[in-house]
């Protein structure tokens, strides 16, 4: 969901207009996602708690996104390489999501997985033609990724719910999905021409409801309406 | 039109089922063609509008010129035996 807001934000600001199309539709392809999973942790938890509850009326502490999705969107090749980063995350993720023991979240991958492969082929088309284009696309795509790849440690982080939930059968094992992520994300940006930046330190904090100074503002945003009137409907 | 700072114009076809025609949709801009396939589906299929695309180079189409439609039209228009309006379809040959 926070990331469907980022890219909502190119809309009518991209840089050509089958771009700016591509980039909302992807934006609403998140939020069809977040609106399901969301429906459904509300059940889950059990105190009737609605999606637009949960979207619209937590604060910034009680949300778990990693901090990537949060981050400006910059320029372009930012914004790009970030889809190609959390897109290849996702696409390995739900693959092995399809198979938990938890019926309703592996329905939900099984129909993301087609999603986000779409994401992740346009993400990483752009990279290459980016990466290996001219020097000024390169600069930019490489000085984005040098930039980005301290907060994509975080997507692999596990904690001792996920432990849990691993044993059930319900949560994925990430070690695997890790492994693929960096084959993938290597390769991609080998044919571009651009270099992995070293591992070194990595930001963390999301999954504890620690943000960076961003969210505070997109939440702003995105739950003024909710908050000023609390009993709208439409 | 100045010199275009787009990127080259593809026209678009979309086929709506298995084994109809494919009809123009319009077109886009794009850098090849995997990327004209990629436009073409976000830009032109968003409503479940297709399940197959054809992308062509705009130059690499060929159209009528409107000053010849005197020539190329109207000898067929006006003899109504070329026309196929005699015939009565079968009721379960609608779709042909």
């Amino acid at each position: 969901m926070v990331q469907s807001y980022r890219l909502s934000e190119w809309c009518s600001n991209a840089p050509v207009l089958e771009e700016d199309l591509a980039l909302t539709n992807f934006a609403l392809d998140m939020t069809g996602r977040a609106q399901v999973l969301l429906t459904y942790a509300g059940k889950v938890e059990g105190s009737g708690k609605t999606d637009d509850d949960l979207a619209y009326r937590r604060k910034e502490r009680e949300f778990y996104n990693h901090l990537v999705m949060e981050l400006p969107n910059g320029d372009f090749a930012f914004t790009i390489a970030r889809l190609l980063f959390t897109s290849a995350y996702e696409y390995y993720f739900f693959t092995e999501l399809k198979h938990s023991a938890d019926e309703a979240l592996a329905a939900v991958a099984a129909k993301t997985v087609k999603e986000v492969k779409y994401h992740l082929a346009h993400a990483s088309d752009w990279v290459l033609r980016l990466g290996d284009g001219t020097a000024e696309s390169h600069k930019r795509m490489q000085q984005a990724v040098n930039e980005l790849w301290p907060y994509t440690g975080e997507l692999f982080e596990t904690s001792n719910a996920d432990a849990v939930l691993r044993d059930k059968n319900i949560a994925v094992d990430l070690a695997p999905v890790k492994a693929l992520w960096r084959t993938h994300v290597l390769s991609v940006l080998t044919e571009a021409t651009l270099e992995q930046p070293e591992d070194g330190y990595m930001h963390s904090g999301g999954s504890k409801g620690v943000h960076t100074e961003h969210l505070g503002h997109i939440l702003s945003e995105m739950q003024y309406l909710q908050r000023a009137y609390p009993e709208a409907t439409w | 039109m100045a010199t275009d700072t787009q990127f080259p114009l593809w026209e678009v076809f979309i086929q709506s089922k298995s084994g109809a025609n494919y009809v123009h949709a319009g077109s886009v801009h794009a850098a090849d063609s995997k990327m004209a396939l990629q436009n073409a589906r976000d830009t032109y299929t968003r409503r479940g509008e297709g399940t197959s695309i054809w992308v062509v180079p705009s130059g690499a189409i060929v159209a009528s010129n409107p000053e010849d439609n005197d020539m190329f039209f109207d000898p067929a228009n006006d003899k109504v035996y070329r026309h196929p309006t005699f015939y009565v379809m079968p009721e379960g040959a609608k779709a042909i």
